[in-house]
């Protein structure tokens, strides 16, 4: 039963100059947000702003330069990641393409869907959905039912997918779809398969869904005999599950996964400065961001080597929820109304909303405690 | 060369730090054997630089040992002597052999009593006193002797560099009390696992229920942070000096104390009535995390250390501050 281990990790040597720049970059670009941008940060969808960050070689950074990439390090991406969350930048339109997406294709792609893909992802042209839940598939995901069907030249899907974020926005979905049937109930997991799946495609039809804050930020997707052809197979048919499992770990181990609502404690802290109770409760909120930090650091580090850090990302993930969770709520705790900025209340009432989310996206709360309980050696 | 040594460490602990020798050390009787193989190795003068008669270890080396000894919940105040001797030798004095106690501000010494010497450091001075007479006690928690010392002049006194801050003594006492907790936290988290994975409830492993798997997952959630937390301290004290990596010892504290909180609650609820049992080694393990969060400041006082130094600053310094910490040495 060996526990997870979280090596720590130096920062690259770049990162102060790195940082230097991002900061401003985002000071700039950052000028006129209103509370509603941060307070949906990497959910935020602004394709001029990510088309900016690609014109300063921000996205697919870790990329050949054959593909537009940089050939950076995991550990330079990662100080790029954070200082655009830590301000609560609307990175959306690039966040899926640069986080999953692009990796995939990059990993298991043909190599004409690399040069055909990777170039406009890292221009900030390029935007991707995810494509995995279903009406009747959340947490139980290998239960998918919507399938692709072999025609000639390509495939033939049918069925839905639900609350994919931005899709109604976005240009491309890598769809996990059942190709071939389950051979039994028991391996249900077979017969999978990943395809990119132009979102205008005829026959496919995309209705977005409010949350519960009134934004359009989700969507259910139906697929009506929609044809995508055999080049946009990505990786092996049949496969689906492993590559889309490899995925989550890229998915699951970045700083989004802690940092969502850090923008409220910037914005409120200075009209803290009275609440007697406010020292102790920072303090407790800053011991745990800098400690999320550096095991955060350290996933990003596994990535670097070339490992799959699934486990470690699911930890890193469930704890950091708990923190970006618990930060607004103390907050909450902290702030006398009649005397706070209304907009440190706005960021606090739409984060108070938004906050739900954290520990239902990119995997919930308890399947992430049932995947690091199974590492523990628990049966 | 750290390796090395935490696997010695755990093998001396391994067969010297037995539920019956952690007994016999809560009635007060010193684990002889335990101290003098630690002696062998030459653990406690473990920090003290080569050419002052030590290993020359750093403070990272010192929290991997630590927790070692918090994984075995270790009856012997060596972290105590380890971190004294440090501070004798920071100030230029050569430290003397056998146990020195380390004093910390308002609480009284780990085993005062077979203390040969003792070493204070209030605003930086450090003096080593040999005290004739102790006032015996015990802590009320962890049941281990805790004594004070009746002053009188020191035997030797001089000044720690400015890197070791003014508060050194409980710097270090922070760091040794924060990396036991993760060592402990550690332990009670397999003693945990096996346990569930054995007692059978309702025909199975009460360990397959999820109720008790989610629980888990959230304890060793907990103790991979406590454990992140320990070792990010250790380099901050090794690159930025005690006093300078005040913020990273505090996080640990802070963190570790929470940690230590929720994994004895989740370990104790799991193990049961068995657990709340004398006879059960799991509450020697669990008391001591217990009396550890308290030692050297709970995480309340570190808190508002943290608290206070952002608020100063504000929101627009909060960020740039929490990044540049690790990054002031490398620019």
């Amino acid at each position: 039963m060996p526990s997870l281990q979280f090596p720590l990790r130096d920062t690259p040597a770049e990162a102060p100059a790195l940082r230097a720049e991002l900061r401003a970059f985002l000071a700039e670009a950052g000028r006129d947000w209103p509370p509603m941008v941060p307070a949906y940060s990497w959910m935020g969808f602004d394709r001029e702003f990510s088309r900016e960050v690609g014109k300063r070689g921000w996205i697919g950074m870790t990329w050949p330069k054959a593909y537009g990439g940089g050939e950076r390090t995991a550990l330079e991406r990662y100080v790029v990641l954070e200082e655009m969350l830590a301000v609560g930048a609307p990175v959306g339109a690039h966040w899926i393409g640069d986080r999953q997406s692009g990796p995939l294709i990059l990993r298991l792609g043909t190599e004409e869907q690399r040069r055909e893909f990777l170039p406009r992802i890292v221009r900030g042209e390029l935007a991707f959905a995810i494509g995995l839940s279903e009406p009747d598939s959340g947490s139980d995901l290998a239960s998918l039912r919507t399938r692709a069907e072999k025609v000639p030249g390509g495939w033939k899907v049918n069925g839905r997918k639900v609350w994919t974020s931005s899709a109604h926005r976005c240009d491309f979905m890598i769809a996990l779809l059942r190709t071939a049937p389950a051979p039994d109930p028991k391996a249900k997991h077979q017969g999978l398969s990943q395809f990119l799946v132009d979102l205008r495609s005829s026959g496919l039809s995309i209705r977005p869904i409010l949350d519960l804050v009134g934004q359009d930020g989700f969507n259910e997707i139906t697929f009506d005999d929609v044809f995508v052809p055999d080049s946009m197979l990505v990786g092996q048919e049949g496969n689906g599950w492993e590559q889309a499992t490899a995925e989550l770990a890229f998915e699951r181990a970045g700083p989004e996964r802690y940092l969502s609502s850090l923008p409220l404690l910037v914005e409120a802290l200075d009209d803290l400065r009275a609440e007697p109770a406010a020292p102790e409760a920072v303090g407790r909120l800053l011991a745990r961001a800098a400690t999320l930090r550096q095991m955060s650091f350290s996933v990003a580090g596994m990535l670097q080597e070339g490992h799959t850090p699934a486990r470690e990302a699911a930890l890193v993930k469930d704890a950091g929820n708990d923190f970006e969770q618990a930060l607004p709520e103390t907050i909450r705790g902290l702030v006398d109304p009649a005397r706070t900025p209304p907009q440190v209340l706005e960021m606090l009432g739409l984060m108070t909303m938004v906050a739900r989310s954290y520990s239902l996206r990119g995997g919930t709360r308890e399947i992430l405690r049932g995947i690091i309980a199974r590492q523990l050696g628990l049966r | 060369m750290r390796d090395i040594l935490v696997e010695q460490v755990d093998r001396l602990l391994a067969s010297r730090s037995e539920p019956a020798t952690l007994r016999a050390a809560e009635s007060g009787t010193w684990p002889e054997a335990l101290w003098d193989e630690a002696e062998a190795l030459g653990l406690p003068l473990a920090l003290v630089p080569e050419q002052q008669g030590g290993v020359g270890l750093g403070w990272g080396d010192a929290v991997a040992l630590w927790q070692a000894m918090g994984r075995h919940a270790a009856p012997i105040p060596l972290g105590e002597s380890m971190a004294a001797a440090a501070l004798l030798a920071g100030a230029g004095i050569t430290p003397p052999t056998g146990f020195i106690g380390l004093g910390l501000p308002g609480e009284p010494v780990a085993w005062g009593r077979r203390a040969g010497h003792l070493v204070l450091a209030p605003g930086g001075e450090v003096t080593l006193h040999a005290p004739a007479d102790w006032q015996q006690g015990r802590g009320l928690i962890a049941r281990e002797p805790a004594d004070r010392p009746v002053l009188a002049a020191p035997l030797a006194e001089g000044q720690l560099p400015a890197a070791y801050g003014p508060d050194a003594a409980l710097l270090a006492g922070a760091l040794l009390n924060a990396a036991r907790i993760a060592g402990a936290l550690e332990a009670v988290l397999d003693m945990t696992v096996d346990y569930a994975n054995t007692r059978k409830q309702f025909g199975r492993a009460i360990g397959g229920f999820q109720a008790v798997q989610q629980l888990l997952a959230r304890c060793a959630g907990e103790v991979a942070a406590a454990g992140v937390a320990v070792a990010n301290a250790g380099r901050a004290a090794d690159r930025h000096g005690l006093g300078g990596a005040e913020f990273e010892i505090a996080a640990a504290k802070v963190v570790t104390g929470e940690a230590g909180g929720t994994g004895a609650e989740i370990v104790h609820q799991v193990h049961a009535a068995i657990g709340f049992t004398d006879e059960h080694p799991l509450h020697l393990f669990t008391r001591r995390i217990w009396g550890w969060r308290d030692g050297a400041g709970p995480e309340r006082l570190w808190a508002r250390r943290i608290g206070d130094a952002a608020l100063a600053r504000g929101g627009d310094r909060l960020w740039a501050d929490l990044t540049s910490r690790d990054e002031d040495a490398i620019a």
